[in-house]
């Protein structure tokens, strides 16, 4: 066991698979000799080789293309996009091609890849660093979204990621890259995909989340015990394809839900949560479904920033809103 | 001031049958005995007869949007013939002689075109990508999979396939790039045929040729005559036997012309004098090597009309199972999504399954 931040957890997962399965290569800008902006693959280089830890030119549909052709050849590709505000051009490649090469090829061909994205604000970055812009992956067929919210989610996810045979979107939430340490069983262990994680139970209500976000709804949870609110709180975890039935059986029981996300309000994936809660849990609720969200806004630079981004006060507030009902 | 030339290039274009079939210097040793071009010949020919039915097809309203290569012949005919089996091909939307060369059925085409994905499965034969629709992407995965070749050390070549639109696009330009920072075994062929949709080659680029484009990326360029089965098929044996001995990637501009609309759903009469195809058609890539084969003795008008009549059984045949060939049931559309179905879908795609085989 050793104590990870949700980077180092990136990296030895990574390192895992690349020991156990010579098909593992990573591609992608300033990954090797760098370590990765991040370095999310710091030392990668340095043990698997140039040939497998490949810095590429700077061009992200490359990227993203490459993968696919190196995915088709039997490899398992794990591409790094430097940041989610740079991953656009690689929309056309994975909303075109990776995502629709199994169907349209009837299943002859495949593309076990991974494209991992550090995303979100919060760390004072440049302009088009800090947006959250996963729902428009969930809304490519053909995919997987996987966001993980902690360095152990991070690790068994990037696993079972890298060895599903279909392509992946792996979301790191970059605040939390250094925010807190989990002891980790470097033991090759994967998580589950498609299926939420209830990381705190409750009977009041159903507190939805993912990625970074995560973090302020467990410390709204934490304040709203002290008011005797009483949260559940689920880590979505994998938003494409979405686990719903664990939300609507937490919804069944609380019949209560908040639903909390940092990326701008209109079509965010919590939209889609919300929309399955009305068609198939409208009965179980006792309130309107409550959303927290970023703004229908830019994502400002870094000296508003803090006012885009869900606060836990904005948490507790939708909470004590919805417990208002009876 | 010190102003010294650092760079310089030439683009050198390479023809060895003229448009009225007369050869010109010494012919490539696979070339010199007349005869050994009737298969490539004959390739031509089903392309053209494949192309001309796949139109009547679609003009009947038995068969969807299509794209004819009539007047493409030699081009794709002469890079599919020089490729080895167990090289990658990633055409675009217009190599239908290329697929058919390397093994892929004319039925198969026929069902893709016809609206269903089973054509793109190649059942019986290689293992190359299905056809590539939006412009150029298909340029980093023949680079991806050309990476893989060199990895794992294997005498494979990838050949991207893409138009002279297409080098407009960042993908082809990303594409060559990377090939010649790597120097992987991957010929990138461009098929000029002067045309993108509406537009004349003079509206994709200022530059004097594509074949140029590649110099940008540090990695041979030439031109060959697109429309001259001779010259495109030694150029892209050289260029395939250099990729495959680690001698990096080649950028082929194969100049040739798109004798037809853009697809059945465009009307070239709306854009394209019709002065140029009358003068287009005198570089027919068919005429010209028939031309040669019967001044040379080993081919004649009556084989030619025998040629014909046999190519066009088989297409009909290929054309008849296609017709013939059932529909999928509804609920196959998510068959192939994932490996294995998520749970999340499994309520839509039983709405399907209750459908049946309709």
């Amino acid at each position: 066991m050793a104590e990870l931040t949700l980077l180092e957890a990136v990296n030895k997962a990574l390192a895992y698979e690349m020991a156990a399965d010579q098909d593992v290569i990573l591609l992608g800008e300033d990954i090797g000799v760098n370590g990765g902006v991040f370095r999310a693959t710091d030392g990668l280089q340095d043990r698997f080789g140039e040939d497998r830890v490949v810095d590429t030119p700077l061009a992200e549909s490359l990227i993203a293309g490459m993968t696919i052709g190196l995915a088709a050849q039997g490899l398992k590709p794990v591409a790094e996009i430097q940041f989610m505000g740079f991953i656009y051009p690689t929309i056309d490649q994975i909303l075109n091609h990776a995502a629709r090469l199994r169907t349209r090829t009837r299943g002859r061909i495949s593309c076990p890849m991974v494209l991992r994205a550090p995303f979100g604000g919060g760390i004072h970055a440049p302009e088009h660093h800090s947006e959250s812009t996963e729902a428009m992956f969930a809304h490519i067929p053909g995919l997987r979204v996987v966001i993980p919210s902690s360095p152990a989610r991070a690790y068994g996810l990037l696993l079972a990621a890298i060895r599903d045979p279909d392509p992946v979107i792996f979301l790191e939430p970059k605040r939390v890259y250094r925010m807190l340490k989990q002891d980790i069983d470097d033991s090759g262990e994967a998580l589950p995909l498609d299926v939420c994680f209830t990381v705190r139970q409750g009977t009041d209500i159903t507190l939805v989340s993912w990625g970074a976000m995560i973090h302020e709804t467990l410390q709204a949870a934490d304040q709203l015990e002290a008011e005797g609110i009483d949260c559940e709180v689920i880590d979505v975890a994998t938003i494409k394809p979405l686990d719903v039935e664990t939300i609507l059986e937490s919804v069944q029981r609380t019949g209560r839900c908040v639903i909390i996300h940092e990326a701008a309000r209109t079509a965010g994936f919590g939209a889609e949560i919300a929309a399955n809660l009305a068609e198939f849990g409208l009965m179980n609720l006792f309130a309107p479904v409550g959303r927290v969200t970023g703004f229908d806004t830019v994502m400002p630079l870094h000296l508003l920033e803090k006012f885009y981004m869900p606060s836990t006060e904005n948490i507790c507030a939708t909470v004590r809103q919805t417990m208002e009902y009876s | 001031m010190t102003k010294v030339a650092v760079a310089s290039f030439d683009i050198e274009f390479y023809q060895y049958l003229n448009p009225r079939g007369e050869i010109l210097g010494d012919l490539p040793e696979f070339a010199k005995r007349a005869a050994d071009l009737i298969p490539l010949y004959r390739d031509m020919i089903v392309t053209r007869i494949f192309d001309s039915k796949a139109v009547t097809l679609q003009r009947t309203g038995q068969m969807g949007t299509y794209a004819s290569s009539a007047g493409q012949e030699a081009s794709v005919v002469g890079l599919s013939r020089a490729m080895h089996k167990e090289d990658m091909l990633f055409p675009t939307y217009r190599e239908h002689g290329a697929y058919l060369a390397r093994g892929v059925t004319m039925t198969e085409l026929f069902v893709y075109w016809g609206g269903n994905e089973e054509g793109m499965n190649f059942a019986n034969a290689c293992g190359d990508f299905p056809v590539c629709i939006p412009i150029a992407t298909q340029v980093p995965h023949a680079v991806g999979a050309a990476y893989a070749f060199k990895l794992r050390g294997q005498p494979r070549v990838a050949v991207p396939v893409c138009g002279d639109g297409a080098t407009s696009k960042g993908d082809f330009y990303e594409g060559i790039n990377a090939a010649g920072v790597w120097n992987l075994p991957c010929v990138f062929a461009v098929i000029n045929n002067q045309w993108a949709i509406s537009q004349p080659r003079s509206r994709q680029s200022a530059c004097q040729t594509m074949a140029q484009k590649a110099i940008a990326a540090g990695i041979p360029g030439e031109q060959v005559d697109g429309n001259d089965v001779i010259a495109v098929y030694d150029r892209f044996v050289k260029a395939l036997n250099r990729a495959r001995s680690g001698g990096g990637p080649t950028l082929i501009e194969s100049i040739t012309y798109r004798m037809s609309d853009h697809t059945t759903a465009d009307d070239a009469g709306r854009y394209r004098n019709e002065q140029e195809l009358i003068q287009q058609k005198a570089l027919d890539p068919i005429d010209r090597l028939n031309t040669y084969l019967i001044e040379q003795s080993v081919w004649s008008e009556q084989q030619n009309q025998q040629l014909i009549e046999e190519v066009t059984a088989e297409v009909d045949a290929a054309a008849n199972d296609y017709l013939n060939t059932p529909r999928r049931a509804p609920h196959t559309i998510f068959d192939c999504l994932y490996e294995t179905l998520p749970k999340a879908y499994q309520s839509q795609a039983g709405r399907l399954t209750a459908l049946g085989d309709v």
